[in-house]
């Protein structure tokens, strides 16, 4: 009962502020205990999970993790690899042996050259944060064309939605093609028209992302901005394929 | 880390859109972002403004205080500009003393006002030969999105003519206004191919090649001007952004003045 | 702090010369989300000081040398304008901007959980648009809210607010004429949920009795600045809902 409500409320919590009493609940993520009392360890929404509460952030940056697929923008050249920008407080080294191509030493920018945009997954991340990515999987790759969009991180959830449901409806209704980077980088192709309305839906997605009813609204914004979406599927002019396969 | 690196498809689609005559934020090539400014904000100071263009972000603050004038002009105030391009106002701003492009952003803003006449200095004499008024103007950028030039110098021209000169506080008599004579008014565009914009912001400065500041006085006169960046203008140019500066020095006069 | 002075600092009846109480702290202002490319920022008024603070990070260290393979380090700039006070002050660093740089940064050090990101760094800049004493203790009031606003994870804010004396009373949060010819000034910062004390100065002259009296003062003053840097944080949030819930309609 309690618990409902204060989901409801939605309450705002800043660090240090008291959650619960210990004996109630247990501290779950952004969450301590001190002195019987469970506090909060970031700014954010407070929020029970079971017999935990925690705090979601509201922002913050982008830590790797693992697996994460993230789209990177490569900032320098070695003869052996690219440094890659993830929007990471860390560096991002991409080796040659986790490319898609044979590169030979000293060939690298034949390939990747300073502000391209690639797909990527996270291969590793070690206790200090040093971390190695790879191309070498499907759907990796160098990506062209387009817009590249940023936006918290926090909110990449609430782009993609409930097992994908809100980023299905912003593919359909505009058209276009979009990969979601876990690191809050999104890149939309597609109709240079409707490529603006994905890319003005997706920065109203982030900055309304605490308010209720997010796709009614996301939906009706689209449809006010494309009437036609989703009726005329003959409009068809999606660059079928630019990837660069060498 | 590399937040100065745009990422080939950014570069791309503004230039599309600059192929068209658009840009990013669908202002027209030759518009100004929105002024908005605050003046009298920091009372240690003898005249203030905070100032914003679009989303840069500035301060200018005045100090007037005595000191010994040159010897080559014994009646003479005597102005220095100064500019801080503080890690606050970007990720890409360091600390330490200013470097070249903070120096650059001061001798322009400081050439606008100077040889525009603005401040009388003639009369900022206190005892010929003995005393002047020193005017100090230090410009820090807060935010940076680009065209820190003209954010600088409207910041300071709208310091300036607030300002208050402290007779009171050092015993000459009662605080008078800062001599005030005109309003030098710069208008800085950037060369992107072989467009040139007004006011541009900072994906468009990361583009460009080349950067023209103008400023022109009341009369639409040119008073100061200065080509900055590696690439270069045309005449045609040259004569696009003398006109510009006249035309869109005059709106500006009429939000600032 | 030279002690003589003609000036009254403290009147018969215990007011002081801008009117207030010994035990009243002065006017305070705090925002936060105030600067536009900072992860995090904060301005913030107390009295005539008029302070912004902006965070960049967790971010990669530089320069290099400077990294630690286990936690963040924070790295701060404390720096005042020219015109902040009421000499044009010369531009660039000092060696007070240094020693306030070094005790802020030490005392944010201990409540963000630099651990959790190591080899980064956290670059809290403070800069000081109007100077009327207390400055260290606003920056540090500030930068502790402008790193909760960057998201940064830590396990409290830090509230900051000086005791001192002036002519025979012990008083709360010194002004600038206090600060000048006063006999002593206490800049102290605290964390909260337990009290304990993250910046602690002193010079001047002052009884053990008067220091705890002080010092009571003090941590009871730090605890109502908190509650507004709080309310600053909380309010910048409930009108990011108000403005969206209006552009529902």
């Amino acid at each position: 009962m309690e618990r409902k409500n204060a989901r409801k409320a939605r309450e705002i919590v800043t660090p240090g502020e008291v959650l619960a009493d210990a004996d109630e609940c247990r501290p779950g993520d952004n969450a301590y205990e001190l002195d019987g009392k469970i506090r909060a360890g970031i700014m954010g929404i407070k929020t029970y999970v079971q017999n935990a509460v925690s705090v979601i952030p509201l922002h913050g940056c982008y830590m790797p993790v693992t697996g994460d697929t993230v789209i990177g923008i490569i900032y320098d050249l070695g003869p052996s690899n690219w440094m890659v920008d993830i929007n990471a407080p860390y560096p991002a080294p991409l080796h040659v042996s986790e490319v898609p191509w044979k590169v030979e030493f000293g060939d690298t920018s034949r390939f990747l050259s300073v502000g391209d945009v690639v797909l990527l997954k996270i291969l590793m991340v070690d206790e200090s944060r040093k971390i190695q990515v790879t191309m070498k999987d499907s759907g990796l790759r160098k990506i062209e064309g387009g817009q590249l969009v940023t936006i918290a991180h926090s909110k990449i959830s609430r782009v993609i939605g409930k097992s994908g449901s809100m980023i299905q409806m912003l593919k359909n209704m505009t058209d276009c093609r979009v990969f979601v980077g876990q690191n809050g980088r999104i890149w939309v192709d597609g109709d240079e028209e409707n490529v603006a309305v994905a890319v003005e839906a997706i920065k109203m997605i982030e900055a309304e992302a605490q308010l209720p009813n997010l796709s009614d609204r996301v939906e009706n914004f689209i449809e006010s901005r494309l009437p036609q979406s989703g009726e005329d599927e003959e409009d068809t002019d999606i660059p079928a394929d630019r990837e660069e396969s060498q | 880390m590399s937040d100065y690196i745009m990422s080939q498809i950014k570069r791309d689609h503004l230039l599309n859109l600059l192929a068209d005559g658009r840009r990013a934020d669908s202002r027209r090539l030759d518009e100004p972002r929105k002024i908005t400014f605050e003046t009298g904000v920091i009372e240690s100071a003898d005249g203030s403004c905070h100032l914003r263009l679009g989303d840069t972000e500035g301060m200018a603050g005045i100090k007037i205080i005595p000191g010994t004038p040159y010897m080559d002009a014994p009646a003479d105030g005597v102005i220095t500009t100064g500019a801080e391009l503080i890690p606050m106002a970007h990720p890409t701003f360091e600390s330490g003393p200013p470097d070249e492009n903070a120096i650059e952003l001061a001798r322009v803003v400081d050439r606008g006002i100077r040889e525009s006449g603005m401040i009388d200095v003639k009369k900022l004499c206190i005892k010929e030969g003995e005393q002047i008024w020193m005017v100090y103007i230090d410009i820090y950028a807060l935010n940076w999105d680009g065209n820190l030039f003209d954010a600088a110098n409207y910041a300071a021209v709208c310091a300036l003519k607030t300002a208050m000169v402290p007779n009171k506080q050092y015993g000459f008599g009662d605080d008078m206004p800062l001599p005030i004579t005109c309003l030098p008014i710069s208008v800085t565009e950037a060369k992107i191919g072989n467009d040139l914009i007004v006011d541009p912001n900072f994906d468009e400065e990361a583009i460009s090649s080349a950067r023209m500041t103008v400023t022109t006085d009341d009369n639409g006169n040119f008073r100061a001007m200065q080509k900055g960046g590696k690439g270069s203008i045309t005449r045609g140019d040259l004569s696009l952004c003398l006109d510009r500066a006249v035309e869109i020095g005059k709106q500006i006069r009429t939000i600032i003045g | 702090m030279s002690g003589h002075t003609d000036m009254t600092l403290v009147n018969d009846e215990g007011i002081r010369i801008d009117g207030r109480r010994c035990d009243e702290k002065r006017p305070i202002k705090i925002e936060a989300g105030v600067l536009k490319n900072a992860d995090g920022s904060c301005y913030l008024e107390i009295g005539k000081n008029k302070v912004l603070c902006a965070v960049y990070g967790p971010r990669e260290c530089r320069p290099r040398h400077l990294q630690d393979p286990t936690k963040a380090i924070i790295q701060c700039k404390y720096n005042m304008e020219t015109y902040s006070v009421s000499d044009r002050k010369r531009p660039g660093t000092d060696r007070r901007s240094v020693e306030i740089s070094k005790l802020i940064s030490e005392a944010l050090s201990n409540v963000v959980q630099v651990e959790l990101f190591p080899r980064a760094s956290i670059d809290v800049y403070i800069e000081i648009l109007q100077a009327n004493a207390g400055t260290r203790c606003a920056g540090l009031t500030a930068a502790s809210v402008a790193l909760a606003d960057a998201g940064i994870p830590m396990r409290d804010l830090i509230p900051a607010i000086a005791c001192g004396k002036a002519d025979n009373h012990v008083v709360l949060d010194l002004n600038k004429e206090e600060d000048n010819f006063g006999q002593a000034d206490v800049p102290l910062a605290i964390v909260p949920s337990t009290d304990e004390i993250v910046l602690l100065q002193m010079d001047g002259n002052m009884t053990r009795e008067e220091l705890d009296h002080g010092l009571d003062m003090a941590f009871g003053a730090a605890h109502e600045v908190y509650d507004m840097q709080k309310a600053a944080l909380k309010k910048r949030y409930s009108e990011i809902e108000k403005k969206e819930g209006a552009t529902d309609e």
